[in-house]
């Protein structure tokens, strides 16, 4: 006879096995959950849409739906153009996919379809560009400014610039390559060329940083909760729900880094007329106040 | 009725050919579903001719470093903490026994990156536990240790699940004739039901090892993403693909992961059959 439990009857082969199909299971999970938050997919649908009065002027567009792949730190504001945008032109469906400029560009040379792409800098969209995936290099339709973040409590002592190259404080930037990693080590690099700074200036802050994030959203949320001291976001990541939770430290012009965003119309995009309506809209006066209300700098 | 060791299914099924024609073709696209992703990943890896210069940078060599350490400690704490617990659960009763069983199931199915969130409210710098750690001067977050606790939490229970499986399939007969031989409670452990146990307990700690190279969620919101620290394989993966820079070096990445853990499998299946019972 053997021990209690429905569990007698299941020899270690079998029992093996359904673990390892749990094992697969949970891995395929685990595969899913990541990719989720690498690209967030959000679709914006205004069915019911009237026409605006105000950019009534606009051409009669037939119904259709478009894919715009937009960079993560457009994901409040495209969602908001995209519904306004709908209002405008009556059976026009925008459907996003946010994700990190250099994944979205990869996501497209492997063969994912969109129609427009709006990237966080125009390096990869001259990469995109180069690779024949859009059909110019688009234009620049926002601009936007880094900022230092600490937690509220601030347990670095961070109040300057300067001071994140106090010897141990914990700092988290974007990877290099993310652009609001690129952009944070130009910022550092102009810093370092200043004399107030002192040349070692970017070795000392480079040497502080304990985690690279995939994205401008990891560096908030380890800062907001306190696990490190600093971080270096986008003016537009610091948002009223944010704000509570963090102090923010300006970074003054001379060096501090514009991060450019870049949009236009891809090679593979199904309808070129909702394409180029979607572009023009973005930088119409409408778009642009949309774009100003999250606190991007318009063009206008 | 149980427990009549292995059962030559191959030999016993053999004549069933009817059933073996209707299941080959759904069987076949089961395997082509695994294996032409991997293969894909073969060909783009090995064909760029570049896969030498990409395996060798020391992003991919501290990370392989790095997983290789960590995943091992992770399969050492998860064996000499985790076998007690599943001897335990298979042998005894005990109260809050099903809450503990649940408790080993939960990791198993939540998604990793609720593993990481967990881990950070109990042992983030203002965590349950993290406060009083970091009053202490104890800093866990954005350490190797870290690495080793996310890759533990998702991990552990698969060992435990399996090796509990194994200690209850043995007949308690045998533990019974040892004692009654004379041989002491531990001795009859040792020498008894660990040697009969041995196949779960190779399958568990394989899935455990496997689950513990793989982890990514937790890590990255527990421990962060630092070279020579905390990025581990799959974490260097994510990074070179949200970096933007060229797809072969994700895939070079990829296929070493596939290569190491595909070896280190073989080997374990290897070592599980020089015991009484074959996995």
């Amino acid at each position: 006879m053997s021990r209690q439990g429905p569990s007698q009857f299941v020899r270690p082969s079998i029992a093996a096995l359904i673990a390892l199909v749990v094992a697969m299971l949970a891995l395929s999970a685990c595969a899913g959950s990541s990719s989720a938050t690498a690209t967030a997919t959000v679709v914006a649908r205004t069915s019911i849409a009237t026409p605006n009065e105000s950019t009534g002027a606009a051409q009669q567009l037939q119904p259709g739906s478009i894919t715009v792949f937009a960079a993560a730190s457009l994901t409040d504001s495209f969602a908001d153009i995209g519904k306004a945008f709908s209002a405008a032109h009556a059976g026009v469906d925008v459907t996003y996919n946010f994700g990190g400029s250099p994944t979205l560009r990869t996501q497209l040379e492997q063969g994912a379809r969109a129609d427009v792409l709006a990237l966080a800098d125009q390096a990869n969209m001259q990469a995109a560009l180069d690779a024949k995936l859009v059909v110019d290099a688009g234009t620049i339709f926002a601009t936007n400014r880094l900022v230092i973040i600490a937690p509220a409590a601030n347990p670095g002592g961070v109040n300057a610039p300067i001071d994140l190259a106090k010897p141990g404080l914990k700092l988290v930037l974007a990877l290099d390559g993310v652009p609001a990693g690129t952009y944070a080590r130009q910022s550092f690099a102009k810093m370092a060329t200043d004399p107030a700074f002192g040349a070692g200036f970017t070795d000392a802050v480079l040497a502080n940083v304990v985690s690279e994030e995939p994205n401008v959203k990891g560096v908030v949320t380890k800062v907001q909760l306190g696990e490190a001291d600093a971080g270096v976001v986008y003016v537009t990541d610091v948002t009223p729900g944010v704000a509570a939770d963090v102090h923010t430290v300006a970074i003054p012009e001379a060096v501090n880094s514009t991060a450019e965003y870049p949009i236009a119309v891809t090679r593979t995009a199904s309808r070129t007329d909702l394409a180029d309506a979607f572009v023009a809209f973005v930088a119409s006066a409408e778009g642009q106040s949309i774009v100003r209300k999250y606190g991007f700098l318009s063009l206008r | 009725m149980t427990g009549s060791g292995p059962v030559d299914r191959v030999g016993r099924r053999r004549a069933n050919i009817g059933l073996a024609a209707v299941f080959t073709l759904p069987a076949l696209l089961c395997v082509a579903f695994l294996g032409v992703p991997l293969a894909a990943l073969a060909w783009r890896g090995f064909g760029s001719g570049e896969f030498a210069d990409n395996v060798t940078t020391s992003l991919v060599l501290d990370s392989l470093r790095l997983s290789a350490i960590t995943s091992t400690i992770t399969l050492a704490v998860a064996i000499i903490a985790g076998t007690p617990l599943a001897y335990l659960l298979a042998t005894r009763r005990f109260p809050g026994k099903a809450a503990v069983d649940l408790l080993l199931d939960l990791p198993i199915v939540l998604p990793p990156t609720v593993a990481g969130v967990a881990l950070l409210v109990a042992l983030g710098r203002r965590g349950v536990a993290g406060r009083p750690l970091d009053a202490a001067g104890i800093d866990i977050a954005f350490t190797t240790t870290a690495v080793v606790l996310a890759q533990l939490f998702v991990s552990a229970p698969f060992y435990i699940r399996t090796a509990k499986a194994g200690f209850e399939s043995i007949e308690p007969v045998y533990e019974g004739i040892a004692s009654t031989l004379g041989a002491s409670p531990l001795r009859t452990f040792f020498t008894v039901t660990l040697p009969l146990a041995w196949p779960s307990l190779v399958a568990g700690a394989i899935l455990c090892w496997a689950r513990a190279l793989s982890e990514l969620g937790a890590t990255l919101i527990f421990a962060g993403n630092l070279q020579g620290s905390t990025r581990t394989m799959p974490l260097a993966i994510i990074s070179a693909f949200e970096s933007g820079k060229s797809i072969d070096v994700p895939i070079a990445l990829s296929l070493i992961l596939v290569g190491a853990a595909a070896v280190l499998l073989l080997l374990l299946r290897v070592l599980a059959r020089g015991t009484p019972m074959r996995v």
